[in-house]
């Protein structure tokens, strides 16, 4: 154990910066990361959202879940938008139009908004390396338009656009691995989360946010709506995909990898799979297929943990 | 910097302007011709002499996103763009106005592809004609230059809070060596104070923008835009009187050139009106009772200044630099024809779409334009457009 951290319920912000009274689907797990992701950010912070679900669920003119300032501008461009805004607080505050002070700039997206459509804006701002963290909230399809493929469906899913039938396993194409294109920018901060480890998550972007220059978290957001699940087993199948090694906890500092979380017990596959409507006309044998693909690379973000101990 | 003129190409007058506007970001995407500002840009803030953010974007449309997010927090912003580029950020152009974030933009104009062009014409920007910034068209270098002050001071106006594009047509106006008087730094500052806006985003007062409508609220979301454009009117007029105060260089919604007497007029918007008034002092000079109306303030367009403008005319003769297809031709006089429908006594007007995509229109074409455009007049035949110069 290299950290020390007390994981206290009772030591984490009271106040809610992203408040209640949203319109989330019941057991949006989504929802509660960015809950979770404001309380660690904390007021000082500007939030530039894309459209997706958590634009439309908090923001329906004249209402606003948002304590911070917050700003929606496209779908495909909060990227860019975050970059603007660091940059003019930045030059006024070198030129002593405002009072310096820290802020925190945070540009969040879904994975359509982060892995589809605006992967260009993304790469430009983490390239120029802005003091930003870019948070993406990965439901892995486009909920908010009624569950359609996005190249963050992990393979043999089925979606509205990507259905399973007789000629189709459904979704046919592996799923894109973001949080390694971050690492390719050669950014300072990379790190997977997920809303069913909250301590892990809150202390991830609390460092994206300290560390200077761009940042980026990755956070699997279970959506019970596109997963077709019980909404109240949210939480659970975020644990199933961390324990069973789908989506493992990691964090990439300077370029250095460190697993965040180590299973006492992998899972198999299997149990993360079953019960999830998107999957179950998974047979046996391309279960199995699946299986190698997360063992390979789980075993390639251990070896690389590894090196770095 | 002291009051001094200089013989400079446009592009880095401009480039200057924006300089001695102090602003704060600037995001911009190399594309011809806009590229000796951006590039001009740059350098000026390479050396020290602007301290902003010079954010080199990957594409135009992050340009303009990053320009929405810079004025939302307050600074003052600056963009240049043309044609493709224009049209790749064309979405956010229409936000950057609904969001009510100003900022000014130097719109180098040239034509759209297909089939891909460089050269100038107005087809770039007709294409966000609705979009609901304003939209100033310059005529030559010093009025470039001085547009880039009168767009801040206009745009970032409490009343206006609008985006602000200044159309100069590209390579005739960007890539031309001209006289341009450069006025002194207290003269800019005078005019153009540090403005705070009011609603900015800033941890210390916390607003949401950019929340999204219901069908309940959008209507009058749109009538807010359309209303504040409206409003822009009176700001536009006052800041260009009060650079005429100071400077002695004076602009106007529409402006006239010999119309007192004149018959009929030629109607042109941007570059085209100078070499228009050479050629209506030639005319002149054969008995031609012609003048020259140019339309200077594109959006909001200034219906009433149009109108008293051509009171009384015979006929005009409007020179558009765009097509619209399958509609009634070009979009300036679709535009004069519908603010003069319906009224009695209204001139007649015939429509010719002229030099697009950088097709030389020289003097001797302007004449054959306006003689040949009032003989039509005079027989009635004032339907459609004439695609002038097309060969068959």
């Amino acid at each position: 154990m290299d950290k020390f951290s007390v994981f206290s319920s009772r030591l984490v912000e009271k106040s809610e910066n992203f408040t209640s009274g949203h319109r989330a689907c019941q057991g949006c797990a989504e929802a509660l990361a960015v809950r979770h992701v404001m309380k660690a950010l904390g007021r000082d912070t500007i939030v530039a959202m894309s459209t997706g679900c958590m634009e439309i669920i908090s923001s329906p003119l004249p209402l606003t879940s948002w304590r911070v300032p917050w700003i929606h501008n496209a779908f495909e461009n909060s990227a860019a938008v975050i970059s603007g805004c660091e940059s003019g607080i930045k030059a006024m505050m070198r030129k002593g139009k405002i009072p310096a002070k820290k802020i925190n700039f945070v540009a969040m997206g879904g994975d359509g908004a982060t892995a589809d459509i605006g992967m260009g804006a993304l790469s430009g701002a983490l390239e120029r390396g802005h003091d930003m963290v870019y948070i993406c909230y990965d439901n892995e399809a486009y909920m908010n338009t009624g569950i359609q493929r996005s190249s963050s469906t992990p393979y043999g899913a089925s979606t509205t656009t990507s259905p399973a039938g007789k000629a189709s396993i459904g979704q046919h194409t592996q799923k894109k691995n973001m949080a390694q294109i971050a690492v390719a920018h050669n950014i300072p901060y990379v790190a997977t989360a997920c809303s069913s480890f909250p301590f892990d998550l809150m202390e991830k972007v609390k460092s994206a946010a300290e560390t200077p220059g761009a940042a980026y978290v990755h956070v699997l957001s279970v959506c019970p709506t596109g997963w077709r699940i019980p909404t109240q087993d949210a939480i659970k199948y975020g644990r199933l995909a961390v324990d069973s090694c789908v989506f493992p906890l990691y964090e990439v500092i300077e370029g250095k990898y460190r697993l965040s979380y180590k299973p006492y017990k992998k899972l198999a596959l299997t149990e993360y799979l079953k019960g999830q409507g998107r999957f179950r006309h998974l047979t046996d044998k391309e279960i199995q297929l699946i299986q190698q693909r997360v063992d390979k690379d789980y075993e390639r973000i251990l070896r690389l943990s590894e090196e770095e101990e | 910097m002291a009051r001094q003129r200089k013989g400079i190409e446009v592009s880095i007058a401009m480039a200057d302007a924006v300089a001695q506007a102090n602003v704060d970001v600037i995001a911009a995407y190399p594309i011809t011709p806009q590229t000796h500002i951006v590039e001009h840009l740059s350098e000026i803030v390479a050396n020290g002499e602007l301290d902003a953010e010079y954010v080199p974007v990957e594409s135009e449309h992050s340009a303009m996103s990053v320009c929405c997010g810079s004025s939302a927090v307050g600074a003052r912003t600056f963009t240049s763009t043309s044609s493709q580029g224009l049209a790749l950020m064309a979405e956010i152009f229409y936000i950057a106005a609904s969001m009510r974030l100003p900022m000014v933009m130097a719109l180098a104009n040239r034509s759209l592809s297909g089939p891909l062009s460089i050269w100038n014409d107005h087809t770039d920007t007709m294409m966000v004609r609705d979009a609901g910034w304003i939209h100033v068209f310059v005529e030559n270098g010093q009025e470039s230059y001085d547009n880039v002050f009168c767009g801040f001071r206009i745009s970032e106006d409490p009343s206006v809070m609008l985006p602000l594009a200044v159309n100069l047509d590209g390579f005739i106006l960007t890539h031309m060596i001209e006289p341009v008087i450069y006025e002194d730094n207290e003269t800019i500052r005078k005019y153009l104070p540090e403005v705070r806006m009011k609603n900015a985003l800033h941890p210390d007062n916390p607003v949401s923008m950019g929340c999204f409508a219901m069908p309940e609220i959008y209507t009058e979301a749109q009538m807010g835009r359309e209303q504040g454009l409206l409003d822009a009117y009176p700001a536009v007029v006052k800041a260009w009187k009060e650079w005429g105060d100071l400077t002695g260089r004076y602009y106007r919604p529409v402006e006239t050139y010999r119309t007192e007497d004149a018959e009929y007029c030629i109607v042109t918007m941007g570059s085209y009106g100078e070499t228009a008034m050479e050629v209506v002092d030639a005319l002149r000079e054969e008995g031609e009772k012609v003048g020259v109306v140019k339309i200077r303030l594109w959006r909001p367009f200034p219906f009433e200044d149009f109108r008293s403008a051509v009171e009384g005319k015979k006929s005009l003769i409007v020179v558009d630099r765009a097509i619209s297809f399958g509609g009634p031709g070009g979009p300036v006089a679709l535009e004069l024809r519908s603010a003069l429908y319906g009224r009695p006594n209204a001139p007649a007007i015939v429509n010719y779409v002229a030099g697009l995509a950088g097709r030389d229109v020289a003097r001797s074409d302007f004449r054959k334009i306006i003689l040949e455009g009032k003989a039509k007049a005079s027989k009635g035949e004032t339907e459609g457009f004439t695609l002038y110069g097309l060969r068959g």
